[in-house]
């Protein structure tokens, strides 16, 4: 191994280690608010690169009809329980009728135009964060307050009913989309890709702005509250229902975010996303759930793992890096803390 | 003016079990205590009150219905509780906690709700000199403290107060029911539940007796205090003993 080629590993490593990073972020965050593992993180990376992929064949994709099927969906239960007050429904029709109504719309009055890359990826974007909280509220909201291995196996189901769908609806081959910037540079005998670069950047900025999210705004102190008492979080007026749904559209946001970014570097299947939802897993666990610097550490240092077990051993990466996790698991569990109880 | 809170036959049940038989009462204003033994109900009737609970009968709150809200709407319209576990955001700081105590003030967009927090700061010195420090680690007088603190950062209408003396040393219980005094000069209307039925019938104008399920007599607290049957059962030497 020469030094050019370590140092290309490394590169490498990191770019996929900030996309694990991301949905590690995204992976602490649903539980800190919720105590919900989230299983089917990944959903959103195949769900947004493929609709990515759709719109720049010129066609509608398909999650634009599975948005409006859940919304029509979560909208009749919403009604049926707001049957006596009429006023009430007019939120939740809005919010999950008339919107993704209009981003249906939006999609096959724009899909057959030639859109620049940039659009294409905000409309792909628009279509695959209203699953978060459309998710939240159909499979979590009933039963929000359950114990953390109830809400654990209800995360597994949505996870297969949504790849499931994935295959029914793009079919099972996969997609590469443009890149956002094809341009290159060259550092010492580096050649850095501005892709990487973008999906670093991206990254970095996502946990400074999470950082400060949680750290200096009441919204964000509000949403932490939440998770670590749900009946005090009542009691000083937060809406513990409305915070879950709010985790769910940012780890839905970052995870869209996360496809878009990837998919011109790595080619994405409609079940891609589990194994790199599954490698963020990892890295969250080793954060302890609860750890957003070390999350992102231990996600890097995955990356770079799996990007030099592919150059040696490539038959055995996934085997390398997911037997990483036993060593950490057992060192966690000797260690002090307890993670899923409540700290009260 | 001060806030009235009217609660109509309240019923709370939990599954087949009855915990509450229907009780009435009313808070005109200034301070209304609740006493009983333990199992009587009294938590239940507040986690009721409050929305925690699910219950039939009617709450209300200077004349609006509140039986059909979510606890986060009753906050939003001035009714806190300070409930018997008190709650607290124990991974968070002191001041975060307290700050989130006024969540529905910055909610609604009042100005200076940041101040309020000199103001509690001066009424309970001991939360400034800890405010770094997680809700965690205080002592049981200090985290009493805590919650009222955080209960008074959103400026109620009516408080609702679950044991606020329990499990503390004597010298705190005197501190604690003195503050409570004090409280009614903001005007604030103050529901005491309390087995400390002494401490609370002094500072209370009327108090409510409630016995497994059922309001079993009522008056001014002078007049409950002098009743011979009520000396009896909660002030003689073994309610008075409890909390020595
Ligand atoms: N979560 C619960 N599940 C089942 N029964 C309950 C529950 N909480 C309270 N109870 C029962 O309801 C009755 C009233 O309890 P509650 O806590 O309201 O009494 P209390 O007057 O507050 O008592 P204490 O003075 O001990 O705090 C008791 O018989 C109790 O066993
Ligand atoms: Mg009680």
């Amino acid at each position: 191994m020469t030094s050019d080629i370590i140092l290309f590993l490394i590169q490498d490593g990191i770019a996929n280690g900030a996309i694990y990073a991301l949905l590690g972020l995204a992976i602490v965050l649903v539980f800190a608010v919720t105590r919900i593992i989230m299983v089917p993180q990944g959903i959103f990376i195949s769900y947004a690169a493929l609709s990515l992929s759709w719109l720049e064949s010129n066609l509608v994709p398909p999650t634009a009809w599975l948005l409006l099927a859940l919304g029509l969906l979560t909208a009749g239960i919403e009604c049926w329980q707001a049957r006596r007050r009429p006023r009430a429904m007019r939120a939740p029709l809005v919010k999950y009728v008339v919107l993704p109504a209009a981003l249906l719309g939006l999609c096959w009055l724009l899909a057959p135009q030639d859109l620049p890359q940039m659009a294409r990826m905000a409309l792909a974007l628009a279509l695959v964060v209203p699953f978060g909280p459309i998710m939240y509220r159909l499979a979590f909201q009933p039963v929000a307050g359950a114990s953390p291995l109830v809400l654990l196996l209800i995360s597994v189901a949505v996870f297969i009913a949504l790849t499931s769908l994935g295959l029914v609806i793009f079919g099972p081959e996969g997609v590469r989309t443009a890149p956002i910037a094809t341009a290159s540079f060259t550092l010492g005998v580096l050649d850095l890709s501005a892709q990487s670069l973008w999906v670093v950047g991206m990254t970095a900025l996502l946990m400074v702005l999470l950082y400060l999210f949680f750290g200096r705004t009441i919204a964000g102190k509000a949403l932490h509250a939440t998770a670590v008492n749900r009946i005090g979080a009542k009691l000083v007026g937060i809406e513990t229902n409305a915070a879950g749904g709010l985790a769910f559209t940012l780890a839905a946001a970052i995870g869209a975010l996360s496809g878009i970014l990837i998919s011109p570097i790595t080619t994405i299947y409609y079940d891609t996303g589990f194994l790199m939802g599954l490698k963020g897993f990892i890295a969250a666990i080793i954060g302890g759930l609860l750890s957003y610097p070390l999350t992102v550490i231990s996600a890097l240092v995955i990356g770079i793992i799996e990007s030099f077990s592919s150059f040696s051993a490539s038959l055995y990466k996934e085997v390398i890096v997911f037997s990483l996790i036993l060593p950490v698991l057992l060192l966690r569990s000797l260690g002090r803390r307890d993670i899923g109880e409540d700290e009260q | 003016m001060t806030a009235s809170l009217v609660v109509e036959e309240l019923v709370v049940a939990y599954g087949r079990v009855e915990a509450l038989h229907g009780a009435s009462l009313e808070l005109p204003g200034g301070i209304v205590t609740v006493v009983g033994p333990n199992g009587a109900g009294k938590s239940s009737m507040l986690n009721a009150v409050m929305g925690l609970l699910p219950s039939r009968g009617r709450v209300w709150l200077d004349g609006e219905e509140l039986s059909r809200l979510e606890p986060e709407a009753r906050v939003a319209r001035g009714l806190c509780l300070v409930a018997e576990k008190r709650e607290l955001f124990t991974t968070m700081s002191v001041e975060d906690n307290l700050l989130l105590g006024a969540y529905q003030r910055h909610k609604k967009g009042e100005k200076g709700w940041r101040n309020s927090l000199d103001e509690i700061y001066g009424r309970f010195p001991r939360l400034r000199e800890r405010r770094r420090q997680i809700a965690a680690v205080l002592s049981g007088g200090e985290r009493q403290m805590l919650a009222l603190g955080r209960a008074l950062m959103g400026k109620p209408r009516v408080l609702l107060l679950d044991e606020p003396s329990l499990g503390l040393a004597p010298r705190v219980v005197r501190e604690t029911f003195r503050i409570i005094a004090d409280l009614r000069a903001t005007g604030v209307a103050i529901l005491l539940v309390e087995q400390n039925a002494r401490a609370a019938l002094q500072v209370a104008d009327y108090g409510y007796v409630l016995e497994t399920g059922s309001v079993v007599s009522s008056g001014p607290s002078g007049t409950l205090a002098n009743d011979p049957r009520i000396i009896a059962t909660y002030l003689g030497r073994r309610a008075g003993s409890k909390i020595e």
